[in-house]
């Protein structure tokens, strides 16, 4: 596949990771962040960690947008899918989140009419082909997102579907990234910045990182060379001495963003003053809310949400995940209570969630993975 | 502080666990194919069940009329067809239904002879589609040199379906005398697939028009009886099992092999026939193609003094041009499926657990 393979090519891989080893001081351990869902889910399905020396570590960060948002808010989202004639509509990967009472599926099949879409156009197409229906949208995902869920409220403005609302749960990355800077507990050495968000935001919001807490940042794409080329950069960073931000992902990511697309969201949204996070906690101005223009499309003023609030089950430690302070496995709950199939924290949930990818793709360690493939090598 | 192998075990014992429905009420993920469907068939039907038959869990039920020795022993299958839309590209609901009975029986070891067909319609389905639809099945039949020889016709009120539902049955004829199954499975056999993997889910989630793309692609629904044949014929006894990778995929077959044998497979990624459309399409889901469902393909597990010649003889087979070794069973670490990335790393492939959904960013 062109575009795909490039990036994909185990040759390739190979030269980079012996450029990583040799680029890695003696003796010192770097820990580094990857900030989205998307990178983790490429390093566990690609097994990039195979490719880095026991001494880099990547841990995995707050950048899944299923995995923050609270359960209180699916719970709310649900409660609205339960009024009359409603139909709400949510991206696929919202469906099976639980909530303090079940999840998006458990309610459809409770009767609640709840339909998977694609993207939010498809859920005006929905409005304007159920005249009768009043039709919701479940809008979530950091800024990646913010602008189709802004085009799409413009659109129902200017065309008067007036049974079309977004339930607006777009959050922004740099809150998040730094209250974890700001987290007490941090042992970061760098960040491999959200490729997606990227695009949108540009590079120039996270020069913060570099000036004010010393930490280099590489903006990084999502295919597994990418990501190789993003860690090598942070190394060579430290080995030259350097700390500033940098765009590994220049084909995709603008260094001042996406006008327009920031021009759609500024149109529509506005910061909220607070929104609680999945396991953050309260964070303030880190959220979007739709502005008081287009309240006819704000489900949150069209319909009298319930707001909800549900406090993390106390074993879970999605928090600490989420922040980078522990592993996956070493949540007290994981593969015992927490699996796949019974989710109680949502990064085991989304497939893009730190303890899902963990669960599904990585729970071998390198070393029974290595003597298992040897042996099978000497078979064949 | 808890060791990375503590964690292991944990999850060893974790997947270990009798399976419990916990939901109070069905969803879409119990009809998935993935681990919420095994779930429900576990805690619900075989326990309400039970018997030696039914234990197995094969594609079909090796049924035992206490006829004695030498002998051919009946093999028995059923299966539901639900697919939206009806019409797809390269086929449809009715020789979906024929095909998948057919196979069930092919892999189960079973030359298949008859078949039964129910068909749940709803009010205003039109009559030239059951029409349409019937032809097709008759000539899938006709491919598959079955029968079809009863059946049922019920009609639920409009909003009550989706159109038309069919349920076919079929029985076959146990007449080789080698065991099938995953009991069979030995460490160091060779793992293969009959074709490119993904095409029939590909083209019907295409068709179903919510997405806007389109691809050069049809379903890969076919009976795969003769060259089920074929392959048996070229290498006598050295097939272990097979099995046709329907809902679930690749991934989920793999998987049940790993288990019920208890060995590992060992899953060679750049080996695995995958078509650039499908792949193309499944990259912008984020869906992996190895848990999309075929309708026409097989994983075969044969004994590694065969491989070489039963992929000859799969690729001799009009329908086996594409067919491939794409792994290998090992005995460690039992009950995983590990898979070797093109990329040159290495992961495990689960089950699915509910319907693979499409990720948003």
């Amino acid at each position: 596949m062109r575009f795909v393979d490039e990036y994909r090519d185990a040759d390739k891989a190979r030269a980079l990771s012996g450029q990583i080893a040799a680029l890695c001081e003696p003796g010192r351990h770097y820990k580094f962040m990857e900030v989205c869902g998307g990178h983790t889910h490429t390093i566990y399905k690609h097994g990039l960690e195979d490719h880095l020396p026991e001494t880099v570590e990547l841990v995995h960060g707050p950048g899944c947008p299923v995995c923050v948002i609270p359960m209180g808010r699916v719970d709310d989202a649900i409660a609205i899918a339960r009024e009359p004639d409603v139909i709400l509509t949510s991206f696929g990967d919202m469906l099976r989140v639980p909530g303090g009472t079940g999840s998006f599926l458990e309610a459809k099949a409770e009767g609640a009419d709840i339909r998977m879409v694609y993207s939010p156009l498809d859920a005006l197409k929905i409005a304007r082909e159920n005249p009768g229906r009043r039709v919701v949208f479940m809008a979530i995902g950091f800024e990646t997102t913010a602008p189709s869920t802004a085009v799409t409220v413009l659109r129902a403005a200017s065309e008067g579907v007036s049974n079309f609302s977004v339930f607006c749960n777009h959050v922004t990355i740099i809150p998040a990234i730094k209250a974890i800077l700001d987290s007490p507990d941090l042992r970061l050495d760098g960040f491999l910045g959200p490729g997606h968000v990227s695009t949108v935001i540009g590079c120039r919001p996270y020069e913060f990182i570099p000036s004010e807490y010393g930490k280099p940042l590489v903006c990084a794409g999502f295919e597994p060379l990418d990501l190789l080329q993003s860690v090598h950069m942070l190394l060579r960073q430290f080995a030259e001495g350097r700390c500033e931000v940098e765009n590994q992902y220049t084909r995709v990511v603008p260094w001042d963003g996406n006008a327009r697309a920031l021009e759609a969201i500024a149109r529509t949204m506005e910061l909220r003053p607070h929104f609680e996070w999945r396991g953050l906690g309260f964070i303030s101005h880190s959220a979007l809310a739709l502005r008081e223009e287009f309240a006819a499309h704000d489900a949150e003023k069209v319909f009298d949400v319930p707001g909800v609030r549900v406090a993390d089950p106390k074993a879970c430690q999605c928090g600490e995940v989420l922040k980078g302070v522990i592993k996956p496995w070493e949540c007290k709950v994981f593969g015992t209570a927490c699996t796949p199939e019974t989710p109680i924290g949502t990064c085991m949930v989304s497939s893009e969630g730190a303890c899902a990818a963990y669960y599904n793709y990585g729970r071998f360690s390198r070393a029974a993975l290595a003597e298992s493939t040897m042996r099978e090598g000497t078979r064949a | 502080m808890t060791t990375e192998q503590q964690v292991l075990d944990r999850i060893e014992r974790a997947r270990k666990r009798a399976p419990k429905v916990r939901e109070e009420r069905v969803t879409l993920a119990h009809g998935a194919g993935g681990k919420a469907s095994q779930t429900l068939i576990d805690d619900v039907f075989v326990t309400a069940f039970r018997n030696p038959a039914l234990d197995a869990l094969g594609d079909g039920a090796v049924l035992d009329l206490g006829l004695g020795t030498g002998v051919p022993r009946l093999v028995m299958t059923t299966d539901s067809y639900v697919v939206s839309p009806v019409f797809f590209p390269g086929g449809d609901i009715g020789d979906l239904a024929v095909n998948g009975t057919v196979n069930d029986l092919a892999v189960s070891g079973a030359r298949p002879m008859h078949l039964s067909a129910a068909f749940i319609l709803e009010e205003g389905f039109p009559i030239g589609d059951l029409r349409r639809i019937a032809a097709s099945m008759a000539a899938a039949a006709a491919r598959a040199g079955v029968a079809i020889v009863t059946g049922d016709t019920k009609v639920v009120q409009r909003g009550k379906g989706d159109g038309c539902y069919i349920t076919t049955a079929g029985v076959g004829l146990l007449d080789r005398p080698e065991a099938l199954g995953v009991a069979e499975v030995r460490p160091g056999d060779a793992v293969l697939v009959s074709g490119p993997i993904g095409d029939h889910g590909v083209t019907v989630m295409l068709a179903r028009g919510d997405l806007d793309l389109a691809a050069d692609l049809e379903s890969d629904t076919a009976p795969l009886h003769s060259i089920v044949a074929a392959l048996r014929d070229a290498v006598p006894g050295a097939v272990r099992m097979m099995r046709d990778a329907t809902r679930g995929g690749v991934a989920t077959v793999l998987n049940e092999i790993a288990r019920g044998a208890g060995a590992a497979v060992i899953l060679d990624e750049a080996a695995v026939p995958v078509r650039p459309a499908v792949s193309g399409a499944c990259e912008l889901l984020g869906i992996d193609p190895l848990y999309v469902a075929c309708e026409g393909r097989f994983v075969a597990v044969v004994a590694e003094d065969g491989a070489a010649e039963a992929l000859a003889a799969l690729r001799a087979h009009p329908q086996g041009a594409d067919a491939a070794v794409v792994g290998r069973v090992a005995d460690d670490p039992p009950g995983l499926v590990l898979l070797k990335t093109a990329f040159g790393g290495t992961r495990i492939v689960d089950v699915l657990v509910g319907d693979p959904l499409p990720r948003i960013c």
